[in-house]
């Protein structure tokens, strides 16, 4: 007898390589997002998390492999047809990306002013809700220049999520933000899952991944070298795993004396 | 590698970049051309109000400087027109030889090269900084076509509004010609008219038309081919929009040589 059936991935990454001129960022790499998962991807810096991104959202062309997207293959399909795809794809991007030209409520309603025919009045109504979401409520008016920057990434999550995608993507949410702002982001995000949504997030923010994650994935030199659920990844034995969850670097510790002789020129 | 091997390696990847920026450009009009024809098709039109804005940033607000510098070069030319007439005792002639050379030549010149400098460089500075700050990958994964909308308002705006300058640029360089001309040669104000008139055909005010068209096509794409191509921050947004200034112009006067040579001989 057969089991259940497995609904296929909202995100199919198969031998994905990433190469920039002789040097290659992502090594082949696999991974599936399950749909209404929140998936976050962790790594240090130069891992290749920000490279898998764009892949992802179909920014870079991969030199080999395939990614699909709610069983589509980006790279695979005309541009009118991956317009059709982005439609149901929210992103909300690490600096905010909101247009500088367009008030707060403005950029949140572009979307709907682009994909739909609804009425003005009905896209207002629309994106104040979205705001008041988000917790932006009253600052419609203001442009992205007199938002903070807990506030512009509110924004930008709420112009992510004013057209209710399927898959929604969130590049380092938290960065920068104060405790309280970065917490009431992660329960937001919570309750988009709740609401069936799928959600990648790429964060360094260990505290943010640990509460929101049903599942993480580890790059490391443009390997996953881990991926699991929470606890499976604080139990994971990989050196390299544990030290990126204590925050302890590979490198030698630096000789501060050594380093100042060679400054002054002077010899060991 | 010997030097020469450096040289020939350099001229051989600037080469190859013009000739990819050229290929950029070319699409990049393509597509703008498609959206102009297709977008009402697929229910994704060019917005009027970018346009609206578009036209008040490139026409409205360039009417002083525009009106500063034509009135400035036809007096200029009036002076150096007498000047040189003088020679031959023909300087009730000047009026033909300034309303043609206005008409035809330093008109859509003078504006092109005004609006490359105030449009062209802003255009290219907007973009890269809306390319460094992601804005033109968020219009990507929005399902949103940059070029259909950012390129294509600036175009339509261009393309109406630097020849309706060049036509405010004949006006107030021909009045500024004329002021001088009527008071140095103790001509009337009307007679000048008369004489601007009789001189000007409507195909030397097409012709100025036509060409400051294609100046406007030049610097937009100029602009916008600079722009997307800003890598490095704020430092190359400042040298991309000034390289973007120097190409715009560069190509304004080089287009305007082969376009006299094939229109006017």
């Amino acid at each position: 007898m057969s089991g259940p059936v497995q609904p296929s991935p909202a995100i199919e990454v198969r031998g994905l390589v990433a190469r920039y001129g002789a040097r290659q960022i992502l090594n082949g790499l696999n991974l599936d997002v399950r749909c209404g998962e929140i998936m976050v991807i962790m790594g240090g810096s130069g891992s290749g998390k920000s490279t898998l991104l764009n892949h992802l959202l179909g920014l870079l062309h991969p030199s080999a492999g395939t990614v699909r997207l709610l069983g589509k293959d980006i790279n695979a399909m005309g541009a009118s047809e991956r317009q059709e795809l982005h439609r149901q794809i929210g992103v909300a991007f690490q600096s905010g990306a909101l247009f500088s030209s367009l008030s707060v409520v403005d950029n949140i309603m572009l979307p709907l002013r682009e994909h739909t025919r609804l009425d003005r009045k009905t896209m207002a109504i629309m994106a104040r809700l979205t705001m008041e979401v988000v917790g932006l409520a009253g600052f419609e008016r203001l442009m992205p220049a007199e938002l903070s920057g807990g506030m512009i990434k509110r924004a930008a999550l709420a112009r992510a999520i004013v057209m209710d995608p399927k898959l929604l993507f969130c590049d380092e949410p938290s960065a920068g933000l104060d405790p309280v702002v970065s917490s009431q982001i992660d329960e937001l995000l919570l309750r988009l899952r709740d609401a069936g949504m799928t959600i990648v997030v790429v964060t360094h923010d260990l505290e943010s991944a640990f509460t929101i994650a049903d599942r993480i994935c580890i790059l490391d030199q443009g390997d996953i070298i881990a991926m699991g659920t929470v606890d499976d990844i604080r139990r994971h034995r990989s050196e390299r795993v544990q030290n990126l969850l204590n925050r302890r670097t590979e490198e030698a510790v630096l000789d501060v004396d050594a380093y100042l002789r060679r400054l002054t020129g002077e010899q060991d | 590698m010997t030097l020469v091997t450096v040289y020939l390696e350099r001229i051989g990847r600037a080469t190859l970049k013009g000739v990819g920026e050229m290929g950029f450009a070319a699409a990049l009009l393509g597509e703008s051309l498609y959206w102009l024809v297709m977008g009402p098709r697929r229910a994704q039109t060019v917005r009027a109000s970018a346009v609206v804005a578009q036209m008040m940033e490139t026409g409205i607000n360039a009417l002083a400087i525009v009106a500063v510098l034509s009135g400035t070069i036809g007096v200029m030319l009036a002076i150096q027109g007498i000047y040189t007439l003088r020679v031959f005792g023909a300087e009730s002639r000047v009026t033909l030889g300034v309303a043609l050379s206005v008409v035809r030549e330093f008109s859509p010149l003078i504006t092109a090269i005004i609006i490359a400098g105030r449009t062209g460089s802003a255009l290219a500075a907007r973009i890269g900084t809306m390319r460094i700050n992601q804005e033109l990958d968020a219009l990507q994964v929005m399902g949103i076509s940059p070029v259909r909308f950012l390129v294509v308002p600036v175009l339509i705006a261009m393309v109406v509004m630097v020849p309706c300058l060049t036509i405010f640029s004949d006006i107030v360089a021909l009045l500024g010609a004329g002021a001088y001309i009527a008071g140095e040669l103790g001509l009337s104000f009307g007679a000048y008219v008369g004489q601007v008139a009789e001189s000007i055909r409507a195909n030397d005010v097409w012709h100025g038309i036509g060409k400051s068209a294609i100046f406007a096509v030049l610097i937009t794409l100029v602009g916008v081919v600079n722009g997307a191509s800003v890598v490095g921050g704020a430092e190359g947004v400042g040298r991309m929009t000034t390289r973007a200034v120097v190409q715009a112009i560069s190509a304004i006067v080089i287009t305007d040589m082969i376009f006299v040579f094939l229109v006017t001989r």
